[in-house]
């Protein structure tokens, strides 16, 4: 693995069966002056399926940041970031959980789980956007991100 | 184990070294509209012996939020990353890596340790005063930081 020393995209990655919440995603991203690729995923299986490059993504890259919501239809968010944060070759990637709760319980079992941060979605459209270019503002312009090298690495 | 949401003001632990920087990362918070206390230990050891609640900081609450510096002096910033996550009741705490590094094993390495980001600082002073605000934003002001511990938790 190796840091790519030209400067591609950011790819997000967002798990995420609400098709209002990834429509305001989508859109909170798209005026970005920060150079980014989005994909979505529906489901929990999905997102694995994604990142194993099975099923149809046996040519996607790795992204470079996970959006994750915990109520995910199939396998679940925590299943979802149990998996990959016990995955040598996963771990890296930044997990940001994005949802609905604010109970004490998940967000206490998310970081266990080692999520790198935690967002409750904000219920009005224009708190949400702010939410959204808060953290592309943080992770895609400040954070230094672990690259990976320009192949799929399986 | 009894938890409660985060209240205001939050604690958050600065490991740093370097003095001027640590002048820059307080000045760089004054005005944040969230309040907190900022506390700082010098290296490495200091930082175990406050998160422990060893020694002198037997009566410190357990911060939030850590800002962790690499190069520390008697214990490295990797090794206090790796015994925080390692830590059950430590582990869920976010610790922001930030450091004057932005060497790709520095960064893989301290993301394979489950640091929440990785941040460089920037050399030039008003970049570092931006960078650290950015962390106040999206940290204090966006993210929902872990629960505490209830005392008797």
């Amino acid at each position: 693995m190796a840091i790519n020393p030209i400067k591609k995209p950011v790819e997000i990655l967002l798990g995420e069966d609400n098709p209002g919440d990834v429509y305001l995603v989508r859109s909170s991203l798209t005026d970005s002056q920060l150079n980014h690729s989005f994909y979505h995923v529906n489901d929990g299986e999905e997102v694995m399926a994604y990142l194993h490059h099975q099923k149809g993504y046996q040519n996607v890259f790795l992204p470079d940041l996970i959006l994750l919501d915990l109520n995910l239809p199939k396998k679940n968010g925590f299943e979802v970031l149990a998996e990959i944060k016990a995955d040598p070759k996963l771990k890296i990637i930044p997990v940001i959980i994005l949802t609905s709760s604010n109970t004490a319980k998940d967000i206490q079992k998310s970081y266990q789980l080692c999520a790198n941060s935690y967002i409750v979605k904000p219920a009005d459209y224009f708190a949400f956007f702010q939410a959204i270019k808060n953290l592309e503002m943080f992770w895609l312009d400040l954070v230094k991100l672990p690259f990976k090298s320009s192949v799929n690495t399986n | 184990m009894n938890f409660y949401q985060a209240k205001q003001p939050l604690d958050i632990l600065v490991c740093e070294d370097n003095l001027g920087d640590v002048y820059i990362i307080t000045n760089s918070l004054k005005n944040s509209e969230i309040k907190y206390n900022l506390h700082h230990v010098a290296n490495g050891e200091a930082a175990i012996d406050y998160l422990q609640q060893l020694g002198d900081y037997k009566n410190i609450s357990r911060p939030d939020l850590i800002l962790l510096d690499l190069n520390l002096p008697k214990k490295h910033g990797f090794e206090v990353l790796k015994e925080i996550k390692s830590d059950i009741k430590l582990k869920s705490i976010p610790v922001v890596i930030l450091t004057s590094s932005q060497a790709e094993q520095d960064v893989l390495k301290s993301y394979e340790l489950y640091c929440s980001c990785f941040v460089t600082k920037p050399f030039e002073l008003k970049e570092f005063v931006r960078a650290i605000q950015k962390i106040e934003k999206f940290w204090l002001n966006l993210v929902q930081l872990p629960p505490k511990l209830a005392p008797n938790g």
